[in-house]
């Protein structure tokens, strides 16, 4: 019954997109200054089907929870024996479950924005909800024909056949939302950009509504990323935070365009510049989330993290994707020309910088597409070729090393004009800091090119990113400034995490007998015993590893071998020693016939700083979002104040009403 | 202004790739990695024997007439069902070689017992050194070898009963 | 979308129990080569060599037994004195292009270089467009 209300509701939620269609492409109907009739419905439409798409999610939540095995969804992916929490989280854990969440999100996005959003003008409003409705109602489609979530079997299961063991973890909880909420959150984006495209009103103003999406979008990819990574790094047990999968890649390229998307508006919301440019980029960041759905779900490449995979459905969503990105781009192509370029500006300066810094994110896009699409142009030709890391870094890197270092200088240019005289002694700090560092690294050893440059980039981008900070007072400086400061900071961090882990990481690999010791760095780690243990639907060989970093007191780390049973998989279980400069990282494998067991062990020093720069850029990204809402607000509040002293003043006949503003 | 041609070029793109992909839909997965050592002659190796039963296999073998290099596995579940096959094929006088992969004795044995005997002799590669020179990626698999010693065929999965003529006519061919 | 984990999904790491030999690991698949040097190579190669039976992880990332042969191939062809690339190269004729995720320059692989200068080029030509005629033309004169 609660299944059947969740489809109920979707397909109700799908009547209401196509409503809010209509109504929202009534509005451009509209003459000037009237309101179309039918205009109205769009945005109780958009409000009223956001509710509908969480509900049906809800019940689909509710169906996991008590392991309702009628559902053919739960019975093929639930198990009742699992823990509670892996039960809710299981709901994503699947096509279906996950589309859902992806439709749930898209639809609240909407929600969002009819309710709240009442700057723009009504018709640029009205053809946005128009789009928001036109996507969503593509993905209801997609949902209801091709992968329904609440379908019934006609004889409910004895048993679920239970969870990928990978999944259970409380990664799952965590890192889907967060990424599926920033994907789809770039969809509010997209309709704004053509919203504007077809009303003809790209202007700062348009960009001061979509700031805040795109940030909060923006900051979702980056927290769902980091925390991907975190989850890839200790589930997979072989220590590696990236591999440059096509699924990985699939979620880099959203990001990348947000990131830039990200910047263009902003000039565009300060100095009426980049018009094209920033609707190019709205376009295209959700078209990468599109993109990525339909390659991870199509299986037409392969990757560790697919899903199953269907080409019925990979067709389905290449039609949504004809559709959506095929007919945005062709509105870009017809309109744009129109758009005007906007205000110009100097070489040097601010605008400058940030140009020159969306182009440079724009190309690493550009190489990260075509490496990770490059296999399936091969294969047309029956050739089979792998693109990994070794293409990937260099060649992201050309573009990565100058964007980076024009990042350190360009938020102390000004706005339109500057002078590269003005800031010498900055250049010259940035230049000391990047080639002092990279000279005193190669002073101790030799190591691989890339990091070298990663240490003496994050090193300068470190402090560079305090500079803007220089002689103002500290406790004036608005809280989006603050917002930038921190999260280029947290781009040094996470630079210097990666470079360290890259040029530093030290690796022990060893049969050990119980009671035998073996040494990583500064640490001997010691094989104390190997123990069975249960969990609630596993059981485990569990090693207890003594380690004692320079002689110091030890510390117990508690690898585990599982085995699930069902479904029958064995997973690694790796156990982390974190220390503020890095972290152990211990697994242990098999046993030989000799009775000694396999333990990898491996020192990364400052890996840990990876993570820590994501979650300090995302923490940018909010105070950005906080500090443009709280002046927002004031200026709403002044607006209004102003308003009704003028009111007051008319009311009391005077003569000279004095604006307020 | 900018060039209005210019605007069409995302569009393009994608067309490409909208194109590209409908294809590879319809087209099935390439789920097996090919050898690319076919028309290359057999890397030299000589390998113990599997058990105690059949003498080990090595590049010398493979002389006189053309003959089925077989990669297998007891531990392997479709080497049970094409285990029919390669009797099949060793009635019609086929001439069968077998590898065992990363296998015990005891098992080897066990497997023949069970499922039956087509092999002339088995070498065992308890670290997958031959099945790499070779370029093999799974087992089971059959290599057709001629008789100068020359890889000329590979088949990947298991001999279905629709193979046999196949593998026959390719043994042909090699001659 | 999800990918990445919630798809660790598959095979690879969380290998279906039945099937699998249980055999012990080639000498070389778990343990590693004395002389640091040495070593820090055959990891270096083995990062950038693919697992054939597993869903795009390296040789480096697998615990597949396939990997753990080919770790023992890289590692002893290194300590007999093999470079890393002529190790690289004996695969490559073995298994194609495929087994190697370096893709080297070849009638089958050239765009992936090609596209990228014609990229530096774009964005030249883009910088040069959007940022290197604007001082002549600036309309709003320098006043700032």
């Amino acid at each position: 019954m609660i299944a059947e209300i969740g489809l109920a509701a979707l397909w109700l939620a799908a009547a209401l997109a196509v409503l809010q269609m209509v109504s929202g492409a009534a509005s451009l109907r509209a003459a000037q200054g009237e309101i179309n009739p039918l205009a109205i419905y769009a945005r109780p439409a958009a409000i009223v089907q956001a509710f509908l798409a969480v509900l049906a999610f809800v019940t689909l939540l509710y169906s996991f929870a008590v392991t309702d095995l009628s559902l053919k969804l739960v019975a093929s992916n639930s198990h009742s024996m699992k823990p509670m929490l892996y039960k809710l989280t299981g709901t994503w854990g699947n096509h279906e479950g996950s589309m859902l969440l992806w439709v749930g999100v898209l639809a609240a996005s909407g929600g969002l924005l009819a309710g709240f959003e009442k700057r723009l003008p009504e018709r640029t409003m009205g053809a946005t909800l128009a789009v928001q409705g036109f996507v969503a109602l593509g993905f209801y489609a997609f949902l209801l024909f091709a992968s329904n979530p609440f379908e019934r079997l006609p004889v409910p299961a004895p048993e679920g056949n239970g969870l990928n063991p990978l999944l259970q973890d409380i990664g799952l909880a965590i890192h889907p939302p967060t990424l599926y909420a920033g994907y789809v959150g770039l969809s509010v984006a997209f309709s704004l950009a053509m919203g504007a495209l077809m009303t003809r009103e790209v202007n700062p103003a348009f960009a001061r509504v979509m700031r805040p999406w795109v940030l909060g979008a923006w900051v979702l990819l980056t927290l769902g990323i980091t925390a991907g990574s975190y989850w890839a790094y200790y589930e997979l047990g072989w220590g590696g935070w990236w591999f440059w999968d096509p699924v990985e890649n699939a979620s880099l390229m959203p990001w990348l365009a947000a990131t830039a998307l990200m910047h263009s508006v902003s000039v565009l919301a300060a100095r009426d510049a980049l018009r094209t440019w920033t609707i190019m980029l709205g376009v295209l960041a959700f078209s990468m989330s599109m993109l990525g759905t339909f390659l991870v779900r199509s299986g037409v490449l392969t990757s560790v993290h697919a899903f199953a995979v269907d080409p019925e459905r990979g067709a389905f969503i290449l039609g949504l994707l004809g559709l959506y990105i095929g007919g945005a781009f062709t509105i870009f192509a017809l309109r744009a020309g129109a758009v005007a370029e906007g205000k110009r500006f100097a070489v040097v300066s601010r605008e400058g910088a940030l140009v020159f810094n969306n182009v440079m994110l724009s190309a690493i896009l550009a190489i990260v597409l075509l490496g990770t699409l490059y296999p399936l142009l091969t294969e047309a030709f029956d050739v089979r070729v792998s693109v990994g890391p070794p293409y990937f870094n260099p060649a992201g890197a050309i573009f990565a090393v100058p964007m980076l270092l024009v990042m350190a200088v360009g938020p102390l240019l000004r706005w339109k004009s500057d002078k590269p005289a003005r800031l010498q002694f900055e250049l010259a700090l940035i230049a000391a800091l990047v080639i002092g560092v990279i000279a005193l690294v190669c002073f101790f050893g030799q190591f691989p090119l890339l990091p070298l440059l990663g240490l003496g980039l994050a090193a300068a981008l470190a402090v560079a990113a305090f500079l803007p900070l220089k002689g103002r007072n500290l406790r004036r400086v608005p809280v989006a400034t603050w917002g930038m400061v921190i999260a280029h900071f947290g781009i040094a961090v996470s630079l210097f995490g990666m470079a360290c882990e890259g040029a530093f990481s030290q690796e022990r690999l060893a049969a050990v007998a119980p009671g035998g010791t073996e040494q990583i760095g500064d640490f001997a780690f010691t094989l104390q015993s190997v123990t069975p243990v249960a969990g609630p639907n596993w059981t485990a060989l569990e090693a207890q590893i003594a380690v004692s970093q320079n002689g110091g007191e030890p510390v117990i780390l508690t690898p585990q071998a599982r085995n699930f049973w069902s479904p029958p998989q064995s997973t690694s279980e790796s156990a982390l020693l974190t220390k503020w400069n890095g972290q152990l990282y211990a697994v242990i494998g098999n046993q030989a016939e000799d009775g000694r067991w396999q333990i990898r062990v491996w020192w990364k020093p400052f890996v840990t700083f990876i993570w820590y720069g994501g979650i300090l850029i995302a923490l940018g990204g909010v105070l950005a979002i906080a500090g443009r809402v709280r002046v927002d607000v004031k200026r709403r509040s002044a607006a209004s104040k102003g308003a009704q002293r003028r009111a007051d003043l008319e009311a009391l006949g005077a003569a000279d009403p004095v604006p307020a503003e | 202004m900018r060039s209005r041609l210019a605007l069409w070029i995302p569009l393009a793109l994608f067309a490409f790739f909208a194109g590209l992909a409908a294809y590879m839909l319809t087209q099935p997965k390439q789920q097996f990695v090919e050898s690319t050592m076919i028309g290359q002659p057999l890397p030299a190796f000589a390998l113990d024997p599997a058990f105690s039963g059949l003498p080990g296999a090595a590049k010398a073998d493979f002389t006189g007439k053309p003959k089925l290099l077989n990669i297998w596995a007891s531990w392997c579940l479709p080497c049970i069902a094409e285990a029919p096959q390669l009797e099949a094929l060793q009635a019609q006088g086929v001439e069968i070689i077998g590898i065992a992969l990363r296998d015990r004795p005891e098992d080897v044995a066990n497997f023949l017992g069970k499922y039956g005997n087509p092999y002339r002799r088995i070498g065992s590669d308890k670290i997958s050194e031959v099945q790499l020179a070779i370029g093999s990626s799974g087992v089971p698999e059959t290599f057709v070898i001629d008789a100068k010693g020359v890889i000329r065929y590979q088949h990947i999965g298991d001999i279905r009963a629709g193979d046999v003529p196949l593998l026959l006519e390719e043994l042909e061919k090699a001659q | 979308m999800i990918r990445w984990v919630l798809a660790l999904a598959l095979s690879v790491l969380a290998l279906p129990l039945g099937a699998q030999d249980s055999m012990p690991p080639a000498p070389y698949a778990y343990n590693q080569l004395d002389d640091p040097r040495l070593e820090a190579e055959a990891s270096a190669l083995m990062h950038t060599l693919r697992c054939l039976k597993c869903q795009s992880q390296s040789i480096a990332d697998s615990d597949a037994p396939m990997a753990g042969d080919m770790r023992h191939q890289v590692r002893s062809r290194i300590l007999a004195g093999e470079s890393p690339e002529q190790i690289r190269i004996w695969l490559i004729a073995r298994y194609g292009d495929y087994v190697s995720y370096e893709p080297e320059v070849s009638s089958t692989t050239w765009p992936l270089f090609a596209i990228p200068v014609l990229v530096i080029l774009i964005v030249a030509g883009v910088l040069l467009r959007r940022l290197g005629k604007r001082r002549s033309d600036d309309d709003e004169g320098a006043a700032a």
